[in-house]
């Protein structure tokens, strides 16, 4: 039976009796590379002599101690802040262990995902509400899905792996014990050692091969954080020396013995593929080993990277053309038509009766709109891969195993499971890597290639050309004020389907809604009397797909930017009004810390103007102050004030770190950043095209973490989309003038 | 046989004399820390000193590097007790890192320059280098620290 079928015959749909009105989320088949699993521990398949593990992310031999991180490491720090949780219970210091990610098993299965997937506002904390949040955990346990994204890393792994940390403490004090006959209550921990109470010191990994012996106290609890020596305090990211150093491999950088050097040029149609092409040019270019043909283009086998991009440049293709429309204007064309029932997403939610509220008082209408954008981290897409009559190994950074798994094996013919996956360090991704181009591609190259290592990188045009976008969108929201209040606001909006893409892509299509295009729409927490959220799905163009922060980083910014309308429209502060209409007491708190951050007290005049926006997204409460000054040369981001709400700042230095980020890369695409076609393909083909943010126009950005909400959150992406509708509110309050369109330097210049 | 020095040690490539340094770093000596971004001079990911001048290594032809001098992050010298990689660390600037080995190239090239350098001038010389994960705000205060450092001998 083929994996498809097995696929849809397992997949789990939420929507059914558990979830109702939720989304489809396919189901991997892991039945088999479970059942090779020990207890469904991964670590035990494989574990040498007189070694131990006592759950999926610890591992101890006679020689080391090896953590796993469980996500992929995608710049956000999962290889420095996962192992520490683990060390923290553990007793273990920096520097006495070793870090590896994980391979592909359910039992990495993403926890962390439950609350995104139930549909319920993060601010809900109902029996309902919760219930829906245990069915879709039970689902995802099900379905074992294994996957980075959705700021989860550490909502995921909060719990579990401190938990794991103090089994693997508590199976070594037994296992101490019992060696020594001394009670357990009387044996402690610390440094990487059990110490007994005459003073003894025994390494752990001396107790490795009696520890494995001993079934694993599974009744550890996890300790208090009042108690934590690591985490909750500044501490040194452990990736950061050999950063600097520049000794940390990424995948781009792997070498290994025989491989060769792959280039290829792909049908800029995406998607489509090769109708022929002439490489006799490229033949006899220097360095060039073979040409190969695969389903969407060529690829060149070369002695370096080098000489393989130079003679793929030269090779003549005829492409199949796109489904899509060729022409950017055709795009806006077909969504401006999808406000129609046909093209109806889901009706998120509805408050009161808008239809009557909109007749009451004034009516302010306005169409804001947001283009796609590429992802285009630093690192381009690589990999290294060799396929063999027992099947493929590959090495990628990819934030999805099972699915690099399932993409690889399809493109050649194999099974999942005969494909071994090894992650990478990562130069970024964004999004990028939960993608597939290089996956495939790569796959189709090394089975033409057997037995010899083959190492692809995307030449940074070509990466541009493949790189599959964040959704385009168009809102059309009404709303009416009445003495000094809003009384409607009506949100619509089309898009391309991001998530419903990328679930495609996987593997495990969905008929449902796409959550995501609810995502900063439908999670308003104003208190306003009538409130309806409406999405419609585009159909027919350009694929698309996550993008930092995926729907909010749109639906944030029209979302935000018309409540600041409504707001002026109704003569009101915008950032009084906002905390006077906040109905979540902790959400309030965050718009009244910014405010006491920026000291916020209205308009500033001369020249200068702050804008406020407030985005929860994947359940992360965010608000931002951005002030800008209008100058000859054009409008100044002088400063930004973020505040942001994750029950528990784990990393703080980290966390600002990725706050920090995260303004910048929202402000930098909101400025500057397109992806168009043209002929088909995109037009930006490298980073002058699209620029984002360089340090000359970076602010000064003030973050401070709260901790008030009742759940661990993540800080990845939410810090994304308050960013740009703050920015386009500080602009209309230092000029007057409203950008309903990103990106802004269309309409106004930046310094 | 084209040869040149790469951190203090004579080597030889046997590539075509346009094939940009950056590359015969990577794939034929195996220096991974100067990094492919763009390929044309946008990103600054593949930043290193050729004969002490800090360049884009994707620019900068074999055949044209032939008898000169290069230094990568790798050889840098004092490179454990250098202020602005000290700095770096201190600040922990990277997130991803992928550029961070080119901005501290680029870093450290000002500041041979320009000792204590403004943020108007820090602006203006490190602009041309792309960091996609918006670590500027660390990059910025690292290299204040990093002239600090060096002023008074730190």
């Amino acid at each position: 039976m083929g994996h498809m079928q097995r696929l849809s015959r397992r997949a789990f749909v939420f929507g059914s009796a558990a979830v109702a009105g939720g989304i489809a989320f396919g189901s991997f088949d892991n039945a088999a590379q479970a059942a090779a699993t020990a207890n469904g521990n991964p670590l035990a398949v494989g574990l040498g002599p007189n070694s131990a593990t006592f759950n999926p992310w610890v591992e101890i031999s006679p020689g080391k101690i090896t953590l796993i991180a469980q996500h992929a490491d995608i710049g956000q720090g999962v290889g420095s802040v996962q192992p520490i949780m683990i060390a923290e219970e553990m007793d273990l210091d920096p520097g006495q262990f070793e870090i590896r990610f994980a391979g592909p098993s359910p039992a990495y299965f993403n926890t962390g995902f439950a609350d995104e997937l139930a549909p319920f506002l993060a601010a809900d904390q109902s029996p309902a509400a919760e219930a829906a949040r245990a069915a879709a955990l039970e689902s995802l346990r099900t379905s074992g899905l294994q996957m980075t994204g959705g700021s989860s890393t550490i909502p995921d792994t909060y719990e579990k792996l401190r938990v794991a940390g103090a089994v693997a403490r508590e199976t070594l004090k037994a296992a101490a014990a019992k060696r020594s006959g001394v009670p357990v209550a009387d044996i402690r921990t610390q440094s990487g050692h059990v110490i007994l109470p005459d003073g003894r010191k025994i390494p752990y990994i001396e107790l490795a091969a009696e520890a494995a012996k001993i079934p694993p106290v599974l009744d550890a609890k996890p300790r208090d954080p009042s108690k934590w020596r690591i985490l909750g305090k500044p501490m040194m990211r452990l990736d950061v020396r050999s950063k600097v150093m520049g000794e940390l491999k990424f995948g781009i950088d792997l070498k290994i013995d025989g491989m060769v050097y792959a280039a290829v040029k792909l049908n800029p149609h995406k998607g489509q593929p090769l109708k022929s092409y002439d490489a006799s040019k490229a033949r006899s270019m220097p360095g060039v080993k073979k040409i190969l043909e695969i389903k969407n283009g060529v690829a060149v086998i070369a002695t370096n990277s080098w000489y393989a991009m130079k003679a793929v440049d030269m090779i003549d293709c005829a492409w199949a053309p796109s489904i899509y429309p060729a022409e950017q204007a055709d795009h806006w064309k077909v969504l401006e038509a999808s406000f129609k029932p046909e093209f109806l997403g889901k009706e998120w939610r509805k408050i009161g009766d808008v239809e009557t509220g909109l007749k009451v008082g004034t009516l302010v209408q306005a169409e804001y709109r947001a283009p796609y954008v590429a992802h285009q981290p630093l690192e381009p897409l690589n990999g290294i891969g060799v396929v063999s009559d027992a099947g493929m190994e590959i090495w990628v950074g990819h934030q999805s195993p099972q699915a690099v798994q399932y993409v690889a094996a399809t493109a050649i013919g194999l099974k999942p499971e005969q494909v071994i996956f090894h992650n990478q360090w990562t130069g970024g991704s964004f999004g990028h890597r939960l993608e597939f181009e290089n996956v495939r591609v790569l796959a189709e190259i090394a089975n033409q290639m057997r037995g010899t290592p083959v190492k692809l990188v995307f030449s940074r045009e070509e990466d541009f050309l493949q790189d599959i976008p964040r959704q385009i969108s168009i809102a059309r929201h009404r709303g009416s004020v009445d003495k000094g209040k809003i009384v409607a606001a009506d949100l619509q909006l089309a898009a391309t389907a991001p998530f419903k893409g990328l679930l495609e892509r996987m593997g495990a299509p969905s008929k449902d809604p796409d959550p995501q295009l609810a995502a900063g729409m439908w999670n308003v927490y104003y208190d306003i009397p009538h409130f309806r959220a409406t999405s419609f799905e585009a159909q027919g163009l350009s694929p698309c797909t996550t993008w930092r922060s995926v729907g909010a980083s749109t639906a944030g910014f029209f979302t935000e930017s018309f409540i600041d309308e409504l707001i002026h429209a109704a003569g009101l502060d915008p950032l009084k009004a906002r905390i006077e209409m906040c109905a979540v007491p902790t959400y309030r708190k965050v718009l009244e810390t910014v405010a006491e951050m920026s000291n916020w007290k209205g308009p500033l005049g001369n020249g200068k103007g702050r804008g406020v926006a407030f985005v929860e997204s994947f359940g992360t409460p965010t608000a931002e102050v951005v002030e800008v000054s209008v100058t000859d040369r054009g409008i100044r981001i002088d400063k930004v004030w973020v505040a942001v709400d994750v029950g528990k700042v784990v990393d703080p230095v980290n966390f600002e770190n990725q706050v920090q980020g995260g303004v910048v890369w929202g402000l930098g695409h909101a400025i500057n950043c397109e992806l168009t076609y043209a002929k088909g393909g995109a037009q930006q083909t490298n980073y002058n095209h699209h620029e984002a943010m360089r340090i000359y126009q970076c602010p000064v950005i003030e973050v401070r973490g709260l901790e008030n909400d009742p759940k661990v959150r993540g800080v990845g992406e939410p810090p994304v989309p308050p960013a740009a509708p703050a920015l386009a509110n500080a602009i209309f309050a230092a000029t007057g003038k409203r950008i309903r369109e990103m990106p802004f330097d269309k309409f106004i210049d930046f310094v | 046989m084209i040869e040149l020095t790469v951190n203090g040690i004579k080597r030889q490539v046997d590539v075509v004399p346009e094939m940009p340094l950056l590359w015969v770093l990577r794939d034929e000596l195996g220096i991974t820390s100067p990094k492919y971004g763009c390929g044309v001079a946008q990103c600054g990911a593949c930043t290193v000193q050729i004969n002490g001048r800090a360049v884009r290594s994707c620019q900068s032809h074999i055949g044209e590097v032939a008898g000169k001098s290069v230094v990568t992050i790798e050889g840098v010298d004092n490179r454990n007790d250098h202020p602005v990689l000290q700095a770096w660390i201190e600040h922990q600037v990277p997130q991803c890192g992928y550029c961070q080995t080119g901005q501290i190239m680029q870093a450290i090239s000002l500041l041979e320059s320009i000792p204590r350098p403004t943020d108007e001038e820090i602006n203006e010389v490190m602009s041309g280098n792309l960091c996609r994960c918006g670590t500027y705000p660390r990059i910025r205060a690292a290299i204040h620290t990093a002239a600090a450092k060096k002023m008074t001998g730190k």
